[in-house]
C-alpha cells in the first residue's frame, strides 16, 4: 500500500479544462483544414479513400474503444476484479470475425455504406430502407448511451460544469466534425484519440509496476488478498484473480459473448471505417493495426485496472467518484494533478471520437441508402445533394441526440443501450450480410425480414429483460443467445417462403467483385 | 498512382487506330457522333470500369475457383476454431470454477492465463491469415491480368 498522504484528495484544478481546451482546439484546426481540402461525395463519405493501412487501423480502434471500454472496465477490474478483464477478451477476439468474413468483400464490393453490398444482387429499395433503419437504431441508441456518459463524466472530470452543459458541448462538437470536416476530420479525431488512449495507458501501467518494482509475480500477489466493505458495512477480503465475483450467471456471459463476437463485425460506424482505405488489402492490414492497439490497450487494463484495486482498494474508489473514475483516480493518486487532467482529457477524447464515428454513419447511411436510393432511385437530382442531406442529418441526429440524452437525465441506465447496440448488430446485420456473402439463393425478401426479426427480437427481448422488469421475461441481460438465431432463421425463412427468384448473374458479379477486387471503387487521385 | 485497366470491349474505337482529329476547315470538321474510345480514366465509374460479360468469365475461371476454395479452406476452420476457443472461456468459468482457479504460476491461475491467452490466439490467428492472404493476392493478380484487367502503375 501506499502511503496514506498520497491518498488524500487533492483540491480541484482547472488542469483538466486547460487539457480538454488543447485537445478541442486541435481537433477543430484539423476539422478546419480537413474542410478546406475536401470536396465531392468520396471526399466527404470516405475521405478519398486515402486513409493508410496504420492509419485506419489507428481511426478503427478509436472508433471501437468507448468510454466504457476505458473507464468502464478498468472500474469493473478495480472493483470486482477478474470477470471485469473476461470481459474485455471478446472485444478482441471479435475482431477475427471482421478479418476473416466482413472487411474485405466489403471493402471490394461497396461504396460508402453496408446497405451497398446487401443490396448488389437484391432489390435496392426494401433492402436499403431496412438496413438504414437498422444503421439509424444501431448508431443513435449508442450515441444517446455515449452522451449521457458524457454528461455524467465531463461533470465529474471538470468542476463546475453541469450535466447539461457537458451534453449540449459534445453534442455540438461531434456535430461541428462531422457537418464541416466529415469522414476526414472524424478520422483524424478518432486517431489523436487511439495515441492518446494507448500512450495514457501505459503511462498508467509503468506507474502501476513501479510501485512493485517491475516484479509481475510480486503485482499478482498484491491481488490475492483485496479487502473491501460490503453494503452492510462487514469488511470483506478477497482473491481478485477468482472469476465470478460479478457475473454469477455463466449464460449471461455466453450471450454477451455472442453479441460481441458477431456484433462487431456488424457495427455500422467501424464497417463504413474499411470505405476509406484503396483496397481491400489495405482494409485487411488495418484490421491487423486495430487488433494489435485494441488487443494491446485491453491487455495493459490488467495493469490500471487491477493496480488501482490493489493500490487504492475498491472502498477508496467507491469514495472518490465511483467504478468510472477508478482509471482517472489512479492517476492522481500516482502521478498528480497533471497527470490525473491528462487521463481526464483522455477519457474526453474518447468519448468525442466516438460519437462522431456514430454520427457520420448515421447521417451517412440516411443521405445514401435512404434518400439518394430509396426516396430519389439511386440518382442525385444536384450535384452534391448527397452531401448535403448528409450534413443536414448529422445536424439533426446531434440535435436529437443532445435533446433526448437531456430529457433521459444522468441518472438513467443506459448499459442496456450499448448491448442493444451489439445485439441488434449481430441479429439483424451480420446474418444478412454473411447469407448476401456466401448463400447464392438468398434473395430480398430473406434479407428485409432477416432486418426486420433481428431488429426487433432484439428490442423485444432488452425490454423483457432483467433491466426493465422486477419478473423478467426473457432470463438474460444480452439477446444475443435468441436474437441472433431468430435473426438467421428470419432471413433463412423469409428467401425460403418467397418465390422471388435469386439473381444468379448478380451473384456471380459480387463474388468475383468481393474475391479479386475488380472494379471496386478506387482512391480519389489528390 | 495505380489504376485497373480492363476497358469495355465494345466501346474501343470501332475502325481500329483511325485518326478522328478532324482537319481544320475541312468537310469533315466536325465531331464524330458516338465518338467511341476509351473514357479516360478519371471520366470512368467503377461500374463503367469492367466489362460486365467479364463477371461470368471469370468466375468460371478454374484459377477463380481455386483461389474462393483456398480462401475458405483457411477462413471456415479458423473461424470455427476462434470460436469455440473464445466460448471455452465462460463455459470454463462458469461450469467448471475449480479447474480454473487452480494456480499455476505464482498466484497466477489457469482463468487469467486462458484469457491472456486469447489475446495471442487473435494475433496468432491474425497473422496466419494475412500470410496466407499475401499468397491469395498474387493469385487474384495474375488472374485480374490474365483476362486483361491487370493492374498498370
Amino acid at each position: 500500500m501506499i502511503p496514506s498522504p498520497l491518498l488524500a484528495a487533492a483540491s480541484p484544478s482547472h488542469t483538466s479544462l486547460w487539457m480538454f481546451l488543447a485537445f478541442v482546439a486541435a481537433t477543430l484546426v484539423i476539422t478546419w483544414f480537413s474542410a478546406r481540402k475536401s470536396s465531392g461525395a468520396s471526399a466527404y463519405f470516405a475521405a478519398g479513400r486515402r486513409i493508410t493501412g496504420w492509419q485506419n487501423g489507428l481511426a478503427v480502434a478509436g472508433d471501437y474503444m468507448s468510454a466504457a471500454s476505458f473507464l468502464g472496465i478498468a472500474g469493473m477490474i478495480a472493483m470486482n476484479g477478474y470477470d471485469g478483464f473476461m470481459y474485455s477478451v471478446g472485444f478482441l477476439v471479435a475482431y477475427l470475425t471482421v478479418l476473416f468474413i466482413v472487411a474485405e468483400p466489403l471493402r471490394n464490393a461497396g461504396k460508402y455504406t453496408m446497405a451497398d453490398v446487401l443490396a448488389y444482387r437484391l432489390k435496392p429499395r426494401p433492402v436499403r430502407a431496412a438496413a438504414s433503419v437498422s444503421t439509424l437504431t444501431v448508431s443513435i441508441f449508442y450515441m444517446i448511451a455515449q452522451m449521457v456518459g458524457a454528461g455524467v463524466l465531463v461533470q465529474q472530470l471538470i468542476p463546475g460544469v453541469s450535466y447539461e452543459i457537458a451534453v449540449v458541448g459534445v453534442g455540438v462538437l461531434m456535430v461541428v466534425y462531422v457537418v464541416f470536416g466529415g469522414m476526414l476530420a472524424t478520422t483524424w479525431v478518432q486517431i489523436i484519440k487511439a495515441v492518446l488512449l494507448i500512450a495514457g495507458s501505459m503511462l498508467l501501467s509503468v506507474l502501476v509496476l513501479q510501485r512493485y518494482d517491475f516484479d509481475l509475480g510480486k503485482f499478482f500477489t498484491s491481488l490475492t488478498a483485496i479487502s473491501s466493505t460490503t453494503a452492510d458495512g462487514q469488511t470483506v477480503t478477497r482473491n481478485f484473480l477468482t472469476p465470478g465475483l460479478i457475473f454469477t450467471n455463466p449464460w449471461d456471459q455466453i450471450s454477451l459473448g455472442m453479441a460481441l463476437l458477431l456484433g462487431t463485425a456488424g457495427l455500422p460506424h467501424i464497417l463504413i471505417r474499411f470505405y476509406t482505405v484503396p483496397d481491400a488489402k489495405t482494409a485487411r492490414a488495418s484490421v491487423v493495426w486495430a487488433m494489435l492497439i485494441i488487443g494491446a490497450f485491453y491487455i495493459m487494463t490488467t495493469f490500471f485496472g487491477f493496480g488501482a484495486a490493489s493500490l487504492l482498494g475498491p472502498d477508496h474508489i467507491a469514495k472518490h467518484g465511483g467504478t468510472n473514475m477508478a482509471a482517472p483516480e489512479l492517476a492522481r493518486v500516482l502521478g498528480g494533478e497533471i497527470f490525473f487532467a491528462f487521463i481526464c482529457a483522455v477519457a474526453f477524447a474518447t468519448i468525442l471520437a466516438v460519437v462522431a464515428g456514430l454520427t457520420i454513419s448515421a447521417s451517412t447511411s440516411f443521405a445514401h441508402d435512404f434518400f439518394t436510393n430509396v426516396i430519389h432511385h439511386g440518382r442525385e437530382h444536384r450535384p452534391g445533394e448527397e452531401v448535403r442531406v448528409a450534413r443536414i442529418t448529422a445536424f439533426v441526429v446531434g440535435a436529437l441526440a443532445i435533446v433526448i440524452a437531456i430529457i433521459l437525465g444522468p441518472t438513467v441506465n443506459v448499459a442496456f443501450l450499448v448491448g442493444l447496440a451489439f445485439a441488434v448488430a449481430a441479429s439483424a446485420n451480420l446474418p444478412v450480410i454473411v447469407f448476401s456473402l456466401f448463400w447464392k439463393r438468398f434473395n430480398t425478401a430473406g434479407a428485409v425480414t432477416g432486418l426486420t426479426v433481428g431488429l426487433l427480437s432484439s428490442i423485444v427481448l432488452i425490454l423483457v429483460s432483467p433491466d426493465f422488469m422486477k419478473d423478467p421475461l426473457f432470463p438474460l441481460k444480452n439477446p444475443a443467445l435468441a436474437s441472433i438465431p431468430l435473426g438467421f432463421l428470419g432471413a433463412w425463412l423469409g428467401t425460403l417462403l418467397s418465390k422471388e427468384q435469386p439473381d444468379e448473374a448478380k451473384f456471380t458479379e459480387m463474388q468475383v467483385r468481393a474475391n479479386t477486387g475488380l472494379g471496386s471503387e478506387k482512391a480519389s487521385a489528390h | 498512382m495505380i489504376a485497373r485497366v480492363c476497358f469495355y470491349p465494345r466501346m474501343s474505337f470501332p475502325q481500329g487506330d483511325r485518326d478522328y482529329t478532324p482537319i481544320v476547315g475541312s468537310q469533315t470538321d466536325v465531331a464524330p457522333l458516338g465518338r467511341g474510345g476509351p473514357k479516360p480514366p478519371h471520366e470512368r465509374t467503377a461500374e463503367e470500369e469492367v466489362d460486365p460479360r467479364l463477371w461470368a468469365v471469370i468466375a468460371k475461371d478454374p484459377d477463380f475457383t481455386a483461389l474462393v476454395r483456398g480462401k475458405m479452406k483457411l477462413i471456415v476452420p479458423a473461424t470455427i476454431f476462434f470460436i469455440i476457443y473464445y466460448f471455452i472461456l465462460p463455459i470454463g468459468v462458469g461450469w467448471f470454477p475449480q479447474f480454473m482457479e487452480r494456480k499455476v504460476w505464482g498466484d497466477v491461475n489457469i482463468a487469467y492465463l486462458f484469457a491472456l491467452s486469447q489475446f495471442f490466439m487473435a494475433w496468432i490467428l491474425a497473422g496466419i491469415y494475412v500470410a496466407a492472404a499475401a499468397g491469395w493476392d498474387k493469385k487474384e493478380h495474375a488472374l485480374l491480368a490474365k483476362h486483361g484487367c491487370g493492374t498498370k502503375v
